[in-house]
Order: C-alpha cells, then structure tokens, then sequence
C-alpha cells in the first residue's frame, strides 16, 4: 500500500537551553493510504504538538514529515499555504466554522480561495452534503446549527478538496456522546467508502475505537500501537481500555 | 499605586490598539491650538489697521467655531473611548471576579484617561506649535502681508484654551466612563465576545421598495437644491431637502446592504471567487450594525466637501474679481432727493462733488486724476415692476419677494462710454428711440432678460423707448469686489431731459504710484467727506483699497473657519471608521486564523484585509461626493455674486485633503489590522 504520511524521527524542543520541554522525543511512525489513525494521549503527552507539526501550524525542531513524495518540513511562505489548501483537511474540536457565512459558503469557500469554478463547486457540494447527512442545513448559520451539524459542516468542508490527508483534533471533544457517535460513523463512511486517510487526535477511548489503528503517545515518545484487525468495535474498544489503563495516569481518571 | 501600576501597564501594552484613538486626539488639539492661535501669529504682521479690525472679527468667530467644533471632538472622545471600553469587557470581568469593586475599575479607568489625556494634550499642544509657524505663512499669504522675518510664535492664550478645554472633555469621558461601569453587569462583561452576531438578511422585496422611494425622494431633494430652487422662498424651507437628504441617506444605506448582498449572492460566478463571500459578508454584517453611523459619517463628509470646497473658491474668486470690477481707486456718491427741509443741504445739492469737495479745501487737481462726473437719474412711473412689461405677473409668482416698486437707475450713454472707456468695458451706441439694460448679477439678468425678449417698451417724458438688444448687456458703474449690478438702464442723451437726478457719481483715480501715497489720499478724503457728512452734503465713499481689505479679511475668514471645520469633520469621520473596524479586529483575528488553516495565502488574506477595509470607508464617501455635487451646485446658486470661475482649483484642493486625511486614516487602519491578524 502507498504511503500517505511518513514521520521520520522528530523531535520538537520548547522553550531555552536552559529548561528545555521535549514536546516530540524522537517519533517515527507511517500512515497508509484509507488507513483511520486515532493518536491518544493524556493532556500535555505531546499529541497536539504532533498535529500540528503535520499540519504544518508548527516546525519541527529535527527530523522529517513526508506527505506522499514531500518533504513538508522544507515548505515555505505560499508553497505551505498551497500544501495545506490542497493536501490538507482539518476538523478541530471548537469546529472553527465563519460565523458570517452559511454553511454552504463555509463549505464553498474551501474551493473557492482554490479557484474552483462555481459549477464544479455546487456539485462537490452536493455530493459531500448527501455523505455528512447535512443538506437541510445548509442555507443556515453556525450559530442556528448544533454543534453535531456544526462539526460535520466543517468534515465537509475539510473533506470536499478531496485532501490526500484529513487532520482531525479533538473532533468528539465539544459534542454530546449521540452526535460524537453519529460523526464518528461518518468518519467510518468515509474511510470505508471514499478511501478518505484520516488521522484523528483523541484522548477519549470511545472515539479511538472507531479507528483501524491507534497510537498510544506518553511524554513525547510512542508507548504503544495497537490496530483492530478483525474485530468487532467492542473488542476493540476493551482492547484500548487496557492499554489506558496500562499507560495510567491523567487517563485513567477520564474513566 | 498597585491601581496606578495597572494602569501604566494597560496602557503601555495595548498601546497598538490606543495608536488611533491617541493619534486622532494629538490631531484634534494641535488643529484646536493652531486656529486659535491665529490672532497671536498675525501681531508680527504688517498690516493695516482695517485689516487688524478684520482680524479681530475673525477670531472671534473662530472662537465661536471652536465652541462647536470641541462639541464634536467631546463626542468623538466619548465615543471612542467607549469603543476601548468594550475591547476590555473581557479584563474587567476579571477584576470583578477577582473581588475588585466597581469603584476600583472607575479608578483605573479615571487614570489611564488622565495619563492619555495629558500625553495626547501636551504632545498634541508640541505639534500644533510646530504647525502653527507653517500656518503663518499662510496666514500671512491670505491678508497678502509679507513676511519679512521669520519669528517664533507661542501663544500663551490659545494653550491655555487647550487645555481647559480638552480638560472638559477629558472630565467628560471620565465621568461617561464612571457611569458605564457602575452599570454593567458581570455576566455581560464575561461572556459579552461570545454572543455571535445573528445575520438576518432582510426582506429584498422590502429594500428594494425602500429603495425606489428612498432614492425618489432623494432625487425631489436634489432637484430642490439647484433646478427647482425657486420653490425654496422662505429660509425655513431650505430645512426640507436638509431632513430629506438625512432620512433618505439613512434608508438608501438600510437597504443597499440588504440587496448588494443579495444582489452578488445571485451572482454566483463572483460570490464564489476567492474570498468574495468572505469579504462580502464581512462589510455586510458591518453594515447591518452601523447603518446610522455610516449615515452620520457621510453627511459629515458631505457637509466638509461642500464647506471647503465653496469656502475656498470664494477666496479665490473674491481675490480675482477686485482687479476687473473695482478698476478706478474711489467713487463718490451723492444722496439727492432726500426730502429734507434745511435750506443748507438744499443749497449744497446743487453743487457737484467736485465743488463740493473744492468747498471743504480739497485739493481734487492736486489728488486726484481720470476724473469723470456724472449723474444718475430716475424716473417716478420706471420701476422694475414697469419695466417688465407683460412678463410682470409671471415673473412675480416666480419670485415673490422682489422689490417691485423700487425705481430704476438711468444713465445717459455718453455718459457711460466715458466711465466704460475708463474701466475698459465695452461702449455702446443708441439710436434715439432705443434702451438697453447693462447687468452682471446673474439672477436679475434672467428676470430682466424674460422682459427684453418680449420687446417691453419704457416712457420716459411720453417718449417710448425699445430695447437694442434681447438681453442684457454685460457691464456695471459701482467699483466692488462682487457681481452686484442688478440693472442700469442706458438710454440717449436727450431722454434725461426733466428727469429727476437720483445720485451725483464722481469716479477716479489717486494721482500717484506709491501705495503709501494712495493710502494717504483715501485717508484724507475719508476726513473730509466725514467731516461734511453732519452738517451740508451727504456723500458716501467707495474706494478700492476698502474693498479689497474687507474682501480679503471676508475671504480670509471664510477660507479659515472652512478649513477648522473641514478638517475636524473629516478627522471626526475618518476615526470613527478606523476604530470601528478595529474594535472588531479580535474577532478578525479569529477568522483569519481560520482561513490560514485553510491554506490561504498570505497574499490573498492581505488582499482581502484590505478591500474590506476600502468598501467599508469608500461607501459613505461615495455617497457623499454624490450629494456633494448637489451641494456644491446649490452653494453656487446662492454664493453667485461672488463669483464662482474658479471652482475647480477649489475641487482639486478639496479632494487633496480628503485624500491625506481620509486616505491617511484609511491607511492607518489598513495597517493596524494587519498587524492585529498577522500570525504571531
């Protein structure tokens, strides 16, 4: 299988010589074209720090990140813009929608700065609305949606440049359990049916579980990876609940 | 001190965010201090003691001017500093939280305005002594003094009416500051940035009809003010296009960001490009909230465009006409047909001026040269209702308020090619049964002109006379510095023959080169003439060197008080935009986060930064230049004896203001923002 995502021994350091914080300790790990990543981690185990070097918000201090044949780490000024308009999706946990704007011009509006012909952009629109479930809220505002419709406006919007890769932080972390769960299938549909690759950050076991593969951060270091085979989500889900519960700490209070 | 400390640090921090607000009080004192220090920077002048007496005028007047104009800068202060306010909501909730009473907060407050306050006062008070010294010379340049030596000015009096002023106001945002907190709550301060703003789009059917009436009457408003300006008879009627111009203004902004929405929506080829939608809703959310201040700020552009750019072509048109219309030094009138009993004056009317004058030891041969005399007759049945023959009950209902039964002026012709060979004016010639009218005030010459087209005879000894020509012909006889001859009627020497005389008119030049000589005969005559005024003849004087100080002192004191008010309205204007769109920078900031994410360049978020930014200043500038050029006709109309050739040099200097100012402040804010939104 392709490589989407290749991560070669990063390292990100905060802060001076002094009192230096390694956010990143030396990470590799490879993402699979159709692949569903879930990165777990207690609060400060590094694993937004990992995000957002993907997603290149940050720089790393050492080391690479691939994106298909691309050395990201080497982008600069409007060639990392052009990377993340077009390589790039990104859900984030307060859903980051425009408040101006309507849904379909939120959703449009991913095209539009890439120059997309109207035409086209109705369409994908159309498409990607039928996927999400959102047609009917499309013509409202973020402040007249839910935030279930909210974060899966902004799947839409993250999915719709048919990204080769889709970042997701926290996606589940402001909604209620029922829309976590109907997002999260979502997200399934989408591996499953578009091939969509999607790495997802989470500390929350019931959203990892929906996963094909999680990757367990501790202190800036990979502590574990498990992937779910053939097994049923429950399975799965118990399958991650140890590993939790072995990483102890911060975690383990969540349950 | 701990409160103190506060301050200072609130302060120093957002003084990014403050830059505007600090920038646009320095302004508003030094532009205070340099148009009230004019009378100080004028003393040093050379000039004369008439010119002194205008001054003085002047300054009076732009003092009253600043009474109003601290009213203005009073409120742009309040409301800026309730912008500030509620960019802290936020760090005030905090200190709520925290235990801090309300009293407290005030007292913070009170500071960081007294810190900013005497900053922006004494910085402010240091660049308007700066300008003030450039301001002398064109002082100097308008009351035509020259500026020998180059001199330092303070002026002790306009520094202290600085600061006692600016003081006002300052304890005014205080107070105003004092009153808000004491009033707000907790939950409002806290959360009051995370209430999302709703967008209603509003009912396009409704706007358009809005619209079309809005701009119907805006257009009967605009007909109002220049074409059918007649209809405006009475001065209170001159308030109805005033309220019409303002409601409408308002309406056609209401529903203008309702439909150009609505209107670029529909065009999706557009909306959908870039970051069109984005830009777009982002001026149109604007314009929802702040259609009244949109409103307030254009009519306050309208109203600077129209001020300085009739202010300074009356300057420069009142300037260029003294030379063609005042051609000869002096004129002497005499006032006859007074119905007077005293056998004195009754004599002295006999007399011409010149031996009248010779009477009173004047030495005419001596001081004067070019001399020629000559009377102005009247006729009791030729008034201006008589003359205009069958057009007479027409033209009343036009103009109700002319004076109908006055009695016209008669000159011979010879007469009058001798005086038009003096000023260099064209000369005439009549046959014996004809008349012609000589004119310049614009509006009389359309009335007299309906008259003569219609060949309306005049009798004058039972003779009938015809009109040479089917209008008036251009000319005049009084030295002055405006078109005001409203009608002179020239008729063949033999028709004068038992008329009555009117007036004695000597006209003349001062035998001599030197402009201390000139000013030394026109102040003897003046003696003269005064001392007779009380016991024989009655004559008044006209001399150019009167009229030329009183039009530049006029001209000098309409092109002042234009610029003071001009300036202050477009700095008022400007700073109410730029910190409008400020205020709501953080929420900017946010959204261009977003759109970073997204992967837009840095380019095309410039791009966009700055279009928003342009839209939102250019529309009520494009709506006020739309009224200007309404405005400016109907200043026309009403400023025409004046004069209005040179309008466009005024126009060109109009917009060279609104270009610094306005355009400054526009890119002041451009560069603000940016630097808000730019990626830390």
């Amino acid at each position: 299988m392709e490589n989407i995502l290749k991560i070669d021994k990063i390292e990100k350091y905060y802060g001076t010589k002094s009192s230096l914080t390694k956010a990143i300790d030396n990470i590799s790990f490879e993402v699979e074209k159709g692949e569903f990543v879930a990165i777990m981690g207690s609060s400060g185990s590094g694993k937004t720090t990992l995000l957002n070097l993907i997603s290149t918000i940050d720089k790393v201090t050492s080391g690479h990140i691939y994106v298909g044949e691309e050395d990201i780490t080497k982008l600069k000024g409007n060639n990392l813009n052009k990377f993340r308009r077009e390589e790039l999706g990104f859900i984030f946990q307060d859903f980051n929608l425009l408040d101006t704007l309507t849904a379909y011009e939120n959703i449009a509006l991913a095209l539009s700065i890439q120059n997309e012909s109207i035409a086209k952009i109705e369409e994908k629109i159309k498409t990607v609305a039928k996927y999400l479930n959102i047609e009917d809220v499309l013509s409202k505002y973020p402040y007249q949606m839910s935030g279930g419709q909210k974060q899966r406006v902004a799947s839409a919007r993250a999915i719709i440049t048919s990204p080769k890769l889709i970042l997701a932080d926290e996606p589940t972390g402001a909604l209620d359990s029922k829309s976590a769960k109907m997002l999260l299938e979502r997200f399934n549909y989408l591996n499953k049916e578009l091939k969509s690759t999607i790495l997802m950050v989470t500390h929350d076991a019931f959203t990892a579980s929906f996963t094909t593969r999680v990757i367990f951060i501790k202190d800036g270091k990979i502590f574990n990876e498990i992937r779910r085979g053939d097994e049923t989500r429950k399975e799965f889900f118990d399958k991650i609940i140890d590993v939790v519960t072995m990483l102890g700490g911060d975690l383990n209070d969540a349950f | 001190m701990m409160l103190f400390k506060l301050s200072i640090k609130n302060i120093t921090k957002s003084i990014k965010d403050y830059a505007i607000y600090f920038f646009t009080l320095i302004l508003g004192v030094a532009i205070f201090y340099v148009f009230n220090s004019i009378e100080s920077q004028t003393v040093m002048m050379n000039v004369s003691k008439a010119t002194h007496d205008m001054i003085k005028v002047m300054t009076n007047m732009l003092a009253g001017v600043s009474v109003f104009i601290s009213i203005i800068l009073g409120f742009l202060i309040i409301y800026a500093s309730r912008f500030m306010m509620k960019r802290r909501n936020k760090e005030f909730g905090i200190y709520l939280t925290l235990g801090m009473s309300k009293r407290k907060i005030s007292l913070i407050l009170f500071i960081e305005t007294l810190i900013i306050g005497m900053i922006s006062l004494l910085i402010g008070l240091g660049v308007g002594i700066v300008l003030s010294q450039f301001m002398s010379i064109l002082v100097a340049n308008l009351f035509e003094a020259d500026l020998t030596k180059f001199e330092f000015i303070f002026s002790q009096e306009a520094s202290i009416k600085c600061f006692i002023y600016f003081g006002i106001m300052y304890l005014l945002v205080m107070i105003f500051n004092t009153f808000s907190v004491s009033k707000c709550k907790l939950i409002d301060l806290l959360y009051s940035s995370k209430r999302s703003e709703k967008q209603k789009l509003k009912n396009p059917y409704l706007c358009i009809l809005i619209f079309v009436v809005s701009t119907c009457f805006l257009g009967y408003a605009y007909y109002l003010v220049t074409a059918g300006i007649a209809k405006l008879d009475t001065a209170e009627k001159i308030f109805i296009p005033i309220i019409i111009g303002c409601v409408t203004t308002f309406l056609i902004f209401w529903s203008l960001s309702g439909l150009i929405l609505k209107l670029v929506m529909s065009r999706k080829k557009v909306y959908y490009k870039g970051l069109n939608s984005f830009i777009l809703r982002q001026v149109s959310s604007k314009v929802n909230t702040t259609v009244f201040s949109m409103t307030i700020i254009c009519i306050m552009l309208f109203v600077t465009i129209c001020v300085l750019s009739a202010s300074l072509s009356l300057k420069n048109s009142m300037t260029s006409n003294l030379e063609k219309l005042a051609p000869v030094d002096i004129q002497l009138t005499k006032l006859l047909d007074l119905e007077t009993q005293n056998i004195e004056i009754k004599q002295d009317e006999k007399l011409s001026i010149k031996e009248t004058l010779e009477k009173n030891n004047f030495d005419i041969n001596k001081n004067l040269k070019d001399k020629i005399e000559f009377n102005i007759y009247e006729d009791e049945n030729l008034t201006l209702g008589s003359t205009l023959g069958i057009k007479l009950e027409k033209i009343k209902e036009k103009y109700k308020y002319l004076r109908y039964e006055n009695k016209e002026l008669i000159i011979k012709i010879s007469d009058y090619n001798k005086i038009a060979r003096l000023y260099g004016n064209k000369e005439y010639s009549l046959k014996e049964n004809e008349y012609l009218i000589i004119a310049d005030f614009d509006s009389m010459i359309e009335i007299r002109n309906e008259a003569l087209k219609e060949k309306s005879k005049i009798t004058l000894n039972n003779k009938n006379y015809f009109p040479k020509y089917k209008k008036c012909s251009p000319g005049f006889v009084e030295i002055s510095s405006n078109h005001i001859n409203d009608g002179i009627f020239l008729v063949p020497d033999k028709a004068v023959e038992n008329l009555s005389i009117r007036n004695k008119v000597l006209i003349a030049n001062y035998n001599t080169k030197s402009k201390e000589e000139k000013q030394k005969i026109n102040e003897n005559i003046q003696k003269v003439i005064d001392e007779m005024w009380d016991t024989t003849s009655l004559i008044t004087i006209n001399s150019k060197i009167d009229i030329a100080e009183s039009s530049i002192g006029l001209g000098a004191m309409v092109t002042f008080i234009g610029l003071y008010l001009g300036i202050i309205f477009l700095i008022s204007s400007a700073a109410i935009l730029a910190l409008k769109e400020l205020s709501e920078s953080s929420d900017n900031k946010e959204r261009f986060k977003m759109l970073r994410k997204l992967g837009t360049d840095e380019k095309m978020l410039n791009k966009a930064l700055f279009r928003q930014i342009a839209i939102f200043f250019m529309f009520p500038l494009l709506f006020a230049i739309i009224h200007s050029i309404f405005g400016i006709k109907f200043s026309n109309i009403i400023l025409e004896t004046f004069g209005n050739e040179k309008l466009l040099p005024s126009i060109i200097m109009t917009a060279c203001f609104i270009i610094m100012i306005y355009g400054g402040y526009f890119l002041l804010t451009y560069f603000c923002s940016k630097n808000i939104i730019k990626e830390k």
